[in-house]
């Protein structure tokens, strides 16, 4: 459905915006500078955005990298910023906002915003902060081959089920540790908390004020799901972060997983994998807690924006040699690299659990100032639980403390 | 030399000093007596491909027109480091009046960050520092007494850890124990245990890293060591020998004695660099385990949106005291062979 009204809202701008007539650069000689994560998906948009303006731009230069995120307040501080578009997600807009380091798009949308369809811009209020073309969550992954040997034909929906579902492949002695999850500590352990906190219905603060309220019953019970996971996932999980769970997904020491879905493209194609592997994996929803429920994921899109501190000029070029790249060709041409919001996008299998999960109603990642901080903490706190030293009531209440520590220290809190 | 050639002699060592040391540590101590204005927040909607839902936005306009007022920030005094993050006097306080036992009491302190980091740190100082003094010792001793042919490959060896980057090594360390790797594999076939994992258990973690940091600072007294056994002089070796002191007793009576002032400043360097931990417990995974110093200044400095630099500074501060009172003991006997020797 809701796949399914993006590309329907797509393909009517797309008569409009057909690669047919040369792209459209804005202002010449300019100079594009771009900051972004380190992925395909990402590569194929700030690529196809210098084949089609690097010749007239001054300068076009792209940096890619995984530390994007740590780097990029510092890079547009200074006035010219060190780049004029970064590409971030929900919680990096909102890290970005946080100083005013973005500039609103209203304008730029208006002129070169033909492949831009209302609900690609991420508006905050009135003001267009960014321009969305992905979208990513977390969901469930399966081997369909290992739930029929201990009977289950059916991909389980629920928390319950993929326990019980674990426990069945756990005591046939087919695995003993069946579930992948990335709990690391840190930020993917304060994650997948978010996830089964969502799914249970949990809010993270009083709403309107930055007051914590993860210690909750949503947030025990969101604790008690991940604890009676984690139960048949490897003794090391606290160390085990994408890289790892896909690994172990690939080398089929894993039969349930919860995990991105910008992993399922490179796990289900025929590279690092056995054929019996990636032809028995199923992607569907994440988990919920009742059938039908919420499913335990957050919505994630990816997105690009424009720096405040470059001059009007260059801005426009960012913007129009960025949205020059949205185009259904580009879709097509890197199809299962992403789950696009585009027009012209084929939601193939590896589409399919973020599709659902989307389609089940899951929440999007909250784009909230003080959610980085509340993220940091609950990574740190949480582990004392998961290890099995602490109470989750114990647990929860020391996050909050050291957020209400932190939150009174960068001013969100008196 | 006289007062006035010494002064010039060492203004520039001064300068630079004052300019690259001092300066920094006062800045980062005014900082930390300094937390971020009060952010105006402002409730908007926001929309996007997922459907629009309530949220609060900073007001950027209001916040930078309170930054321009004081840069700064709010001053705070000392209150960041009577923090809950910090020395949170207040958290012990209640957990001293609400415990029975001492047991409950060190548990409830434990459980405060800065105490727990501490705790770690201390024991990988008080534990690490000692083995590598003595295990350097006893390598460089080794060593020196191979036959001359196989001084040079011996050498070169010994020194191999201290030429491994530390976060390298440890990485390597790392999928070293992993259930899948070498040591990890080893060690569960030898226990018949195929569940055992050195990263999912505390004190396991522990022994490791701690194991570790030996490995890797141990190059670093041995070398020293090694080159002070070189100015042993012979004559009171011979002296001792005729005397009748077996190897042994001319190795606590004549050696060691007078490596006494490599052994300071072995032990100098070595409390300072452990108290420093830092790059196992990333490259281990170990956070979950193992907290340091080092380690809560990085997590308070990394989250970049939001960057704690009150906290940050504060615990580099406390840091720096800790560094303080844990070598004054050596400091205090240096000064005293100091005085006695001048006069």
């Amino acid at each position: 459905m809701f796949l399914k009204k993006i590309a329907v809202a797509g393909a009517f701008v797309g008569f409009m915006g057909s690669a047919a007539h040369a792209a459209n650069c804005g202002p010449d000689g300019q100079s594009i500078r771009i900051l972004a994560s380190d992925f395909p998906a990402i590569h194929a948009v700030a690529g196809l955005a210098e084949e089609n303006c690097a010749s007239s731009a001054s300068e076009f230069s792209r940096n890619h990298t995984t530390e994007a995120r740590q780097i990029m307040n510092a890079a547009l501080t200074p006035n010219p910023a060190e780049y004029t578009s970064v590409i971030v997600a929900n919680a990096t807009l909102t890290q970005l906002m946080n100083d005013g380091l973005v500039r609103p798009l209203n304008d730029l949308v208006k002129k070169y915003g033909e492949n831009i369809p209302p609900n690609l811009q991420i508006k905050i209020g009135d003001d267009v902060m960014a321009v969305a073309f992905m979208a990513n969550s977390q969901h469930l992954f399966s081997r369909k081959d290992i739930l029929e040997q201990v009977g289950i034909d059916t991909i389980p929906s629920t928390y319950g089920e993929v326990v019980a579902a674990a426990k069945a492949i756990r005591e046939a002695g087919i695995m003993e540790y069946p579930i992948v999850m990335n709990v690391k500590t840190g930020w993917n352990v304060a994650e997948s908390f978010n996830l089964a906190f969502m799914a249970h219905g949990g809010q993270f603060f009083k709403p309107g004020t930055a007051e914590p309220t993860v210690n909750s019953p949503e947030g025990v019970a969101a604790l008690e799901t991940l604890k009676s996971l984690v139960e048949y996932a490897h003794p090391d999980h606290l160390t085990q972060a994408s890289n790892e769970t896909q690994g172990l997904w690939e080398a089929g020491k894993a039969a349930l997983g919860i995990m991105w879905g910008s992993r399922g493209a490179p796990i289900i194609d025929d590279e690092g994998s056995s054929e019996e592997i990636t032809s028995n994996t199923v992607l569907s929803a994440a988990p919920s807690v009742e059938p039908g429920g919420v499913p335990g994921a957050t919505l994630w899109w990816d997105g690009f924006t424009i720096a405040t501190n470059v001059s009007d000029e260059e801005a426009e070029a960012a913007f129009a040699a960025l949205a020059s790249a949205l185009t259904p060709e580009m879709v097509a041409a890197n199809n299962d690299d992403a789950v696009w919001l585009l027009e012209g996008f084929n939601p193939g299998p590896a589409a399919a659990g973020v599709t659902a999960t989307v389609q089940g109603g899951a929440k999007p990642y909250p784009m909230i100032p003080q959610i980085g901080i509340m993220h940091g903490v609950l990574g740190n706190e949480l582990t004392d639980f998961l290890k099995g030293g602490e109470s989750a009531e114990q647990a929860l209440a020391d996050a909050e403390a050291a957020y209400i520590t932190a939150a009174k220290e960068a001013g969100f809190l008196k | 030399m006289k007062h006035r050639t010494f002064f010039w002699f060492i203004l520039p060592t001064l300068s630079a000093m004052i300019l690259f040391i001092a300066l920094p540590i006062v800045s980062v101590f005014v900082q930390s007596l300094f937390v971020e204005h009060e952010q105006v927040l402002i409730v908007s909607e926001s929309c996007g491909p997922f459907g629009c839902t309530e949220s609060t936005a900073v007001d950027t306009e209001a916040t930078a027109r309170l930054n321009e007022e004081a840069p700064l920030g709010r001053f705070n005094g000392l209150g960041t480091y009577f923090n809950r993050s910090h020395l949170a006097f207040a958290e012990i306080g209640e957990a001293w009046a609400a415990s029975d036992s001492l047991g409950e009491f060190w548990n409830k302190v434990y459980n405060l960050p800065f105490y727990n980091a501490l705790t770690f740190t201390l024991t990988y100082t008080f534990l690490v520092t000692p083995l590598v003094l003595v295990l350097g010792m006893a390598v460089a001793v080794g060593v020196n007494n191979l036959p001359r042919i196989f001084k040079g490959p011996a050498i070169f060896v010994s020194l191999l850890p201290f030429l491994v980057t530390p976060l390298v090594g440890s990485l390597i360390l790392f999928w070293m124990v992993d259930g899948d790797g070498v040591i990890g594999a080893t060690i569960q076939r030898v226990f018949g245990d195929p569940t055992l994992s050195l990263k999912a258990s505390t004190p396991l973690m522990w022994f490791m890293l701690m194991v570790y940091g030996v490995w890797h600072t141990l190059p670093f007294s041995f070398i020293t060591f090694y080159a002070g056994l070189q100015t042993v002089p012979e004559d009171t070796m011979e002296a001792a020998q005729i005397d009748g002191a077996t190897k042994w007793q001319r190795m606590i009576h004549v050696v060691v004695p007078h490596l006494m002032p490599l052994v300071t400043f072995v032990t100098l360097m070595m409390i300072m660099d452990n108290l420093r931990v830092f790059e196992p417990i990333v490259s281990f995974s170990a956070e979950a385990h193992a907290r340091s110093l080092s380690w809560i200044i990085f997590n308070d400095l990394r989250e970049s949106g939001n960057p704690l630099y009150g906290s940050a500074g504060a615990t580099s501060l406390l840091t720096i005291f800790l560094v303080v009172i844990l070598m004054s003991p050596v400091l205090v006997r240096t000064w005293r062979d100091f005085t006695r020797k001048s006069h």
